[in-house]
């Protein structure tokens, strides 16, 4: 198991290009993932703030 | 048609009572291509392979320095406002702003490219064929650099962004331009990209001017 | 024919509870299918007769240079029904596509850079394609900057959405173009695999991961639409009720 796991791993010598690839490509759907979140978490607060100024001006 | 002569001819004349920014993209054009013989090698064989590449750099970045001032010093001082709000027909103003850029970059641009091009190793036999790719590719950057400007008439950092927004569209236009002006220069047949490149100025020519005056008149409103 | 569907479609906040209810299912398709995708073309696919394992970078290459072209599409069709229609939703649909577009266009460089390493022995060829993303780059980053030096968001809205119009126009004549200009210089593209059949275990991954990514956009869009949709309709009835329920 461990031989055939390092040579997963190695990917045929090939591993400095085909592991960044996956890790830009992957790191990329979790970045966009986590800022689409965290904009619409601020959104939100946004609204909530907009909210209670209006009813502080009524 | 009177509408945009009487703009055409008030642009001119405006370019004409300022000759220092008027012909500062013209001298611009002129040094950088001076240039590079300097950078590189006098030797005019190697000066030659890259000519064309300069040329159409060179007059992209010329026509770029220029374009902040296509419709910028007008919004300044209002008269854009009272121009669209005037205007029958907002197609003729965009046009006649565009005629009189082209009339006072593009143009002097293509005819003082044969002087330059001497100095870069450019045949005499090929002038012509520098020229009119020049003529073709100068129209539809002062088209395409016409609608960026109009895009970006009230936003922060106008000038860079003008820039940021027309390079890529200017792509095919250098792409096909520059490898004309290369084919006349090695003597080969250049037909096919001065087809390629004029089908991409009547296409400019049909669809850019629409979106600037669509564009115009979301800016000044 | 009955367009109402449409006029629902324009409005915030029916938009914005329908992708309430769709994110988790579109979120959890795509974590399925790009896990599926992974498994299959790290792990099952075979090696290929001619680059080894170092095809594999297709599996992300590949679905990150579609949705590269996809997102702009989105971002082009939705600038035109907002600029036609003057839907305020359609606008936020566009504002929403285009840092997304633009961090898959750079991925599909960056893959597509170390794609070429092995196979070129350089980085950077002028490969028509690459060339070609790297326009739509400067496309994004010209749209992003359009809309950021605007405060006024009707303005924004409009202005940036005749810049993607324009640019829609524009891509198809940059792809022509620079494969024309790569034509003559004849430098072969290894990024497509040369054999027309390609075996199930190599294909079935890559159409997984096409699908994958392809679900992930509208996983992202389910929640940065919804950012968007707020953010405009802020001092509305819908939200300070929805807000005040919470």
């Amino acid at each position: 198991m461990p031989d055939s796991m390092s040579a997963f791993f190695a990917m045929g010598g090939y591993a400095q290009f085909v592991w960044p690839s996956y890790v830009v490509a992957l790191g990329a759907i979790a970045l966009t993932t986590l800022s689409a979140l965290r904009v619409l978490r601020a959104a939100l607060a946004e609204a909530r703030r907009a909210v209670v100024d209006g009813s502080e001006d009524a | 048609m009177r509408h945009f002569r009487l703009l055409l001819t008030r642009d001119l004349r405006l370019a004409v009572r300022r000759p220092g920014q008027t012909l500062l993209p013209i001298g611009f054009f002129a040094m950088v291509t001076a240039l590079f013989p300097l950078a590189l090698s006098p030797r005019l064989e190697e000066l030659r392979a890259i000519a064309p590449g300069v040329l159409w750099v060179g007059a992209l970045l010329a026509a770029l320095l220029s374009l902040d001032h296509l419709l910028r010093d007008d919004a300044a001082d209002g008269t854009l406002e009272q121009l669209v709000a005037g205007s029958e027909s907002l197609l003729s103003l965009v046009l006649a702003k565009v005629a009189a850029h082209w009339l006072m970059t593009g143009l002097p641009l293509a005819l003082l490219a044969p002087l330059l091009g001497a100095g870069l190793g450019v045949p005499v036999a090929a002038m012509p064929g520098v020229i009119m790719a020049l003529v073709l590719g100068t129209v539809c950057l002062s088209l395409l650099g016409a609608a960026a400007a109009a895009l970006t008439l009230g936003a922060r950092r106008g000038g860079i962004l003008l820039t940021l927004l027309t390079l890529p569209l200017a792509v095919p236009v250098v792409i096909f331009g520059a490898r004309a002006t290369k084919l006349t220069i090695e003597g080969g047949s250049a037909a096919g990209a001065f087809y390629l490149l004029a089908a991409v100025a009547v296409l400019t020519l049909t669809l850019a001017p629409l979106a600037t005056a669509a564009v115009l008149r979301i800016a000044v409103e | 024919m009955d367009f109402t569907w449409f006029h629902r479609l324009g409005s915030p906040p029916y938009i914005y509870r329908l992708s309430e209810r769709l994110s988790p299912w579109f979120g959890w398709s795509a974590a399925i299918l790009i896990a599926a995708g992974l498994y299959g073309g790290l792990v099952l696919a075979p090696p290929d007769y001619q680059q080894g394992d170092g095809f594999r970078i297709i599996y992300v290459h590949a679905p990150s240079a579609w949705l590269s072209l996809m997102v702009y599409s989105c971002m082009a069709t939705a600038a035109a029904v907002g600029l036609i229609w003057r839907m305020k939703v359609a606008h936020a649909m566009a504002a929403s596509c285009a840092g997304v577009g633009a961090a898959f266009t750079a991925v599909s460089l960056i893959t597509g850079m170390l794609w070429g390493k092995p196979m070129w022995g350089t980085y950077w060829v002028w490969d028509p394609r690459l060339t070609a993303q790297l326009i739509l780059l400067f496309l994004f980053f010209g749209y992003m900057a359009l809309r950021a030096s605007y405060d006024d968001t009707s303005r924004a809205d409009r202005l940036s959405a005749w810049l993607a119009v324009i640019g829609m126009v524009n891509v198809p004549i940059v792809r022509f173009s620079v494969e024309w200009w790569n034509s003559l210089h004849q430098s072969p593209s290894v990024m497509k695999l040369a054999r027309a059949s390609m075996p199930a275990s190599m294909l079935v991954p890559l159409l997984l991961m096409l699908a994958g990514f392809t679900v992930f956009f509208l996983a992202f869009l389910s929640v940065r639409l919804r950012a968007e949709v707020l953010r405009r309709e802020k001092h509305s009835a819908w939200v300070r009720e929805m807000v005040a329920n919470a």
